[in-house]
């Protein structure tokens, strides 16, 4: 006999729930930023106190393709309940892709002057280019690449991993694993990545200098109005009944499955879907920080990602943004003002969100403002409930 | 329905499901030992036993979570329901309810109706559905026989547990199944709930064949239909449960041992 | 012929060499006759040992050749400066003499006597030029001189010397050097470089097939490369083809030995695995908890080993060879409370969410990682070995070092315990009820919460005893864990949760395929290979190889 279930809602579809006002407010504050920062840098005087510097453009930049980086996971987390601690592969891959494109525009002005080779290949004596460096000269295929080659993996391992019902904490292991194995590969020099320098002394972007104050302001316009484009499209996966079915195979896998949906195929979509996104953060990263190297693909920066999406709010797509943002502008200032304390910090967040704050930020918010006690019920029901007859 | 009926082997063709000889085991546990049911077009049939009987493994089957080691598994005569998978069999017209009440808990009352309405599951179908003034039609009505209509937007997380079962069994109703697979559907239920539950499953029944697995005996009792009682994994006793309660094989499980 | 030190170094006339060669002879042939005797020769040593100092390459070689059928040890400390590039002429005088550095000059000694003869600076003497050819000679004759050296370790590596020369003008004096030999290590060393030179040079045919018979049951790469040599070269047809079988020989007894080191290598690694693994097994199977810290517990017992040695070596450092020993219980101490804290502390709260508690773990991995950087410091810690476990055992081809085969004794007594502790006591009755029903239990009468902790301080207790034996093997740093941790998960992944066997045949399963893959993919590839594999295997085995099946186990 099966007594009364304690298993409450817990409140993280809040935010799909919470109005229209929280998405506008994002996609406004976004558009907003994509004007005002580039008119700040570069249209305000420097010595003005509103001046922005272009250090400081590029840093929040940075932190928007964090920022979408964490909604591709929260996408699949938050939503479909697809803890993947691999997500900082598809990242690199869309970062290594543009990277190659800016390497192969380097030409002739290497150190080693070589037209075709970039300077890594001339210096491990390679007389020509391998076939995968071919048509990265073209901007449009490097953009391609960006979304298809994470796409593809997202797709392979998805196929393999949803279609056997890998799931839970078995698919985060993987999920590492595959990033973990990415991480070797591209250190090794033979794979014609560059090794463990990575790709790195870019020059221009279309025939833009990349120094160029006006290339990093555009650069930092163009995330944030992709940010926003993301932002918007993730929302409107959430709003129709994809999204429910994606919460309702989170919340009750075999149920959605009873109904006649292959949950599967709904898995596959979401994962490729993210995965795109996240190339296409790297893809932005890239241009803005001058470099990508292997340690990308350390498993620990993935893991880093779900935090951020915890602490802002998981299950609501502008907490992803918030945390992202939040973690990282923490990060920069421990690592300036006192970086022995840095880990600390961080490893602390950890626990204290996962402990005190399964909610985030933004769940916090909405508790708040409701103002009424949240609808907790019993947070440690125990995994014996697997055991039931 | 007669006794007859029940203890007879019918043609395959005249059933709507058909199990022959399906044997499942655990790590050497035998859940199922060549248990052979057949369930015709229109048919309310409850099926008891003592816990371990493999009532749930039985639905399992049927639905394709568990593959059978051995047997056949037929739907409607001539479908082969062990090659299949669980979203395969669903839209074959074959709902289940679990016997802990499982909805959608972060969704809204109406928002589980609506994913379980019948119609295209695909992926990019879903990406754009919208619902039609039928299907919202339907939907009102599934509400009403669920007495959930004052409640259609609160989240199904909040509903008291009889109402969970309720909505489970309205969004079987809306997946407009052939057949209903229903788990303990009184459990955890008051005597007044058990009661209207007992009067939901009659009417369902009218268009629908349904196979009920129940502990409680008043319960199945109200529902007045041929009882198949399992024990270790395959038939003990069928018949009405008069019949069945006398039988002495019966008492011994229950009571004995 | 003028004493040491006062005749100038000029026996460079065409005469000179003939005769010193057939003084040689006849020395030769009275060595082969009789025992050696050194003072008798003595006197003969210092025009040939004068000869060194030769412009002429060709009347270097000749003298070295010469000095080295002479049998006599003094020659070897002249040779091996010359080897080493320390024989020089003092260019004040053209005296030869051993140089050695002290300081800013160097210290000058008489070649055979040794007597010190003064320091010069540097630039005062001409260092004797040696090139490859006569390197070659050097070592070939030093090879044959320390044939008769007293110590057995010396004659064995002038044995092996001596058959790298492939010169057959060292037969003659390894056949007395191997008639005289008493210990078999060293004989069966001389043997084999008697067969090789008899396979080499001896002019009868049927001679040279015994001997590259002789040959073929070394499992030898050294051997190998000689028979093929031979097998190519020689102009009898029929010692060809003897030595083609007999280089086929080698090869397959070299691959058979191959495997062998393979297995051990692969088992060594397993044993580690398992060791890593096997408390991240328990606290999987029994509290479904992943605890991404796993690594770190491992670090935290290799520190305690470090402090433990740090102890031993203030306090007692005659009771060094114990350390280890004391450490092994106080890892397991050590971190089996800091478990027991952790989950009293932080996992209870998370039972049930296990993607929760896989995330609050790895916050507390990166603090005790930076912890133990703040206290320790961030390099390497040097953990010592006792001397029992340092060293190797040596079977001819294969080398095992002992501290692996300690760690591979240990891994097993650990796992056998476990097994014990969970088969056959009480503690062990309880943790198998709570993994198979908590609510079961927990009506029982079992103190599930109690049981909790006391299994999540046993899983970290034994990465704790994991961490002092791999103190010994690896660098003690606060990334230890790290490197460990994903291999620990796939271990688990792989062997499948619920059953330490399943774990235990993960692991060597993982340890045998990444040596056996090395050779051919190299260490990297061989990694990317398996993580590759096992992330395909899971996909037909999703609850791993070992897997509880049934209802029980799905949610």
């Amino acid at each position: 006999m099966t007594s009364t279930r304690s298993r409450a809602p817990r409140p993280l579809a809040g935010g799909l729930l919470a109005g229209s006002g929280a998405a506008a407010a994002t996609i406004g504050l976004l558009l907003a930023a994509a004007v005002l920062v580039p008119v700040l840098n570069l249209a305000v005087a420097a010595d003005s106190p509103v001046h922005m510097p272009t250090w400081v453009v590029s840093l929040v930049g940075k932190y928007l393709t964090f920022a979408l980086l964490a909604l591709s996971v929260d996408l699949i987390w938050g939503f479909c309940g697809i803890l993947s601690l691999g997500h900082g592969a598809f990242f690199a891959l869309g970062g290594y892709a543009i990277g190659m494109h800016l390497m192969r525009e380097i030409g002739g002005r290497g150190v080693y002057g070589n037209p075709l080779l970039p300077d890594f290949m001339v210096f491990l004596n390679w007389s020509e280019l391998p076939w995968y460096w071919h048509g990265f000269d073209s901007f449009p295929f490097a953009l391609l690449m960006v979304v298809l080659v994470p796409g593809l993996l997202a797709f392979v391992f998805g196929w393999f991993a949803f279609r056997s019902r890998v799931t839970g904490v078995y698919f985060s292991i993987i999920s590492q694993a595959l990033t973990f194995a990415l991480m070797l590969a591209f250190f090794r020099n033979d794979m014609g990545f560059g090794g463990n320098n990575g790709l790195t002394d870019f020059k221009d972007v279309l025939g833009f200098d990349l120094q160029d104050d006006r290339t990093r302001a555009a650069l930092f316009a163009l995330t944030a109005v992709v940010l926003a484009a993301a932002y918007f499209c993730c929302r409107l996966i959430i709003l129709s009944r994809l999204g429910k079915v994606l919460v309702a195979v989170r919340d009750a896998e075999s149920r959605v499955r009873f109904l006649g949906y292959r949950v599967e195929y709904y898995k596959l979509f979401v994962f490729v879907f993210s995965a795109m996104l996240a190339g296409i953060a790297g893809a932005l990263y890239v241009p803005q920080v001058g470099i990508i190297n292997p340690s990308e693909f350390a498993p620990a920066n993935s893991i880093e990602i779900v935090i951020w999406v915890a602490i802002g709010g998981r299950g609501t797509l502008h907490g992803a943004i918030l945390g992202a943002i939040l973690v990282n502008y923490l990060k920069t200032w421990f690592t300036g003002a006192i970086p022995e304390l840095w880990l600390f910090a961080l490893g602390g967040l950890f626990i204290a969100v996962t402990l005190l704050l399964p909610t985030g930020i933004v769940g916090l918010a909405e508790h708040l403002r409701r103002r009424r006690p949240p609808a907790t019920g019993d947070e440690t029901p125990h995994l014996a409930r697997e055991t039931a007859p | 329905m007669s006794t007859a009926a029940v203890h007879a082997r019918p043609e395959k063709h005249d059933t709507i499901l058909y199990l022959d000889g399906v044997s499942v085991s655990f790590d050497g546990f035998k859940a199922l030992n060549r248990l052979s049911l057949y369930i015709v077009a229109g048919e309310l049939r409850a099926i008891i036993g003592p816990n371990g009987a493999g009532k749930t493994t039985m639905m399992d089957v049927v639905t394709g979570k568990t593959r059978p080691d051995a047997g056949e598994v037929f739907f409607n005569g001539g479908i082969d329901l062990t090659r299949l998978d669980e979203a395969r069999i669903a839209n074959l017209g074959i709902g289940r309810k679990f016997q802990k009440p499982t909805v959608f808990d972060n969704h809204t009352v109406l928002d589980n109706l609506e994913l379980a309405i019948a119609g295209d599951r695909g992926v990019f179908a879903s990406l754009f559905f919208r619902l039609s003034g039928e299907q919202r039609d339907r939907i009102d009505a599934v509400l009403h026989t669920i007495s959930l209509t004052a409640d259609s937007g609160r989240l199904a997380g909040s509903l008291s547990h009889g109402q969970k079962q309720w909505l489970e069994i309205g969004m079987l109703l809306i997946q407009d199944p052939v057949l209903l697979l229903i788990d303990e559907p009184a459990a955890g239920m008051t005597d007044a709930e058990t009661e209207a539950t007992a009067v939901l499953l009659k009417e369902i029944v009218k268009d629908h064949s349904v196979v009920v697995v129940e502990h409680d005996m008043a319960f199945v009792r109200s529902l007045g239909c041929p009882v198949t009682v399992l024990h270790e994994g395959h038939v003990l006793a069928s018949g009405t449960l008069d019949a069945v309660q006398a039988n002495q094989q019966v008492i011994e499980v229950y009571l004995g041992r | 012929m003028a004493s040491v030190g006062t005749a100038p170094v000029s026996p460079r006339g065409p005469l000179v060499r003939p005769l010193v060669v057939a003084v040689l002879c006849l020395l030769l042939a009275l060595l082969v006759v009789r025992p050696v005797g050194a003072q008798e020769a003595a006197a003969d040593l210092d025009p040939l040992v004068r000869q060194l100092a030769d412009r002429d390459f060709a009347a270097k070689i000749t003298a070295v050749e010469a000095l080295g059928a002479t049998g006599d040890t003094r020659a070897v400390p002249v040779l091996d400066a010359m080897l080493t590039g320390r024989l020089a002429v003092r260019s004040a005088d053209g005296r030869l003499v051993i140089t050695e550095s002290r300081g800013s000059v160097l210290l000058l000694t008489d070649p055979l006597s040794g007597a010190e003869v003064g320091e010069a600076d540097k630039s005062a003497v001409d260092f004797i030029a040696v090139n490859n050819r006569l390197r070659g000679v050097l070592r070939g004759t030093l090879g044959g001189l320390t044939l008769l050296s007293p110590d057995a370790g010396r004659r064995r590596e002038a044995a092996d010397a001596v058959f790298r020369t492939r010169d057959s003008a060292l037969l003659p004096l390894l056949e007395r050097a191997a008639a005289r030999e008493h210990d078999a290590g060293v004989k069966s060393r001389m043997d084999r470089a008697l067969a090789a030179l008899r396979a080499l040079a001896a002019p009868d045919p049927a001679q040279r097939i015994a001997a590259v018979t002789a040959l073929r049951n070394l499992a030898d790469p050294e051997v190998r490369s000689l028979l093929a040599t031979i097998a190519a070269a020689d102009t009898d047809a029929n010692v060809r083809e003897a030595a083609a079988t007999a280089q086929r020989h080698v090869e397959q007894r070299l691959a058979l030995w191959g495997v062998l080191g393979n297995v051990f290598q692969g088992v060594s690694l397993g044993s580690v695995l398992l060791l890593a693994a096997v408390g991240l097994a328990i606290t999987f199977g029994v509290m479904g908890v992943i605890n991404m810290a796993h690594g770190e517990m491992v670090m935290l017992g290799a520190y305690t080993t470090y402090v433990v040695q740090d102890l031993f070596r203030t306090y007692a450092p005659g009771a060094f060879d114990f350390s280890v020993l004391v450490a092994i219980p106080s890892a397991f101490l050590v971190t089996a409370l800091i478990g027991i804290l952790i989950e009293r502390s932080i996992i209870r709260f998370l039972y049930g969410r296990p993607l929760e508690t896989l995330l609050a773990t790895w916050g507390l991995s990166l603090v005790l990682q930076q912890a133990v950087r703040s206290i320790f410091g961030p390099s390497n810690r040097e953990v010592g070995n006792p001397s029992w476990m340092s060293g190797a055992l040596d079977l001819g081809v294969l080398t095992l070092t002992y501290n692996r085969i300690w760690i591979i004794v240990f891994s097993i007594a650990v796992f056998a315990a476990l097994m014990l502790l969970i088969r056959a006591s009480g503690f062990g009755l309880q943790m198998r009820a709570v993994t198979q029903n908590r609510r079961m239990a927990a009506a029982m009468g079992i103190r599930t919460g109690r049981v909790d902790a006391l299994t999540f301080g046993l899983g970290s207790g034994i990465a704790g005893m994991a961490g002092v034996a791999l103190s010994q093997i690896d660098n003690v740093s606060p990334n230890l864990g790290q490197s460990y941790i994903i291999d620990s998960f796939m271990v688990v992944v792989f062997g499948g949760v619920g059953n330490l066997w399943g774990t235990l045949v993960g692991a060597l399963t993982l340890g045998l395929a990444n040596k056996f893959l090395e050779p051919y993919a190299g260490a990297v590839l061989a990694k990317i290979l398996i993580l590759v594999a096992i992330i395909l295997f899971i996909q037909k085995r999703p609850r791993g190889l070992f897997a509880l099946r049934g209802r029980a186990v799905e949610t």
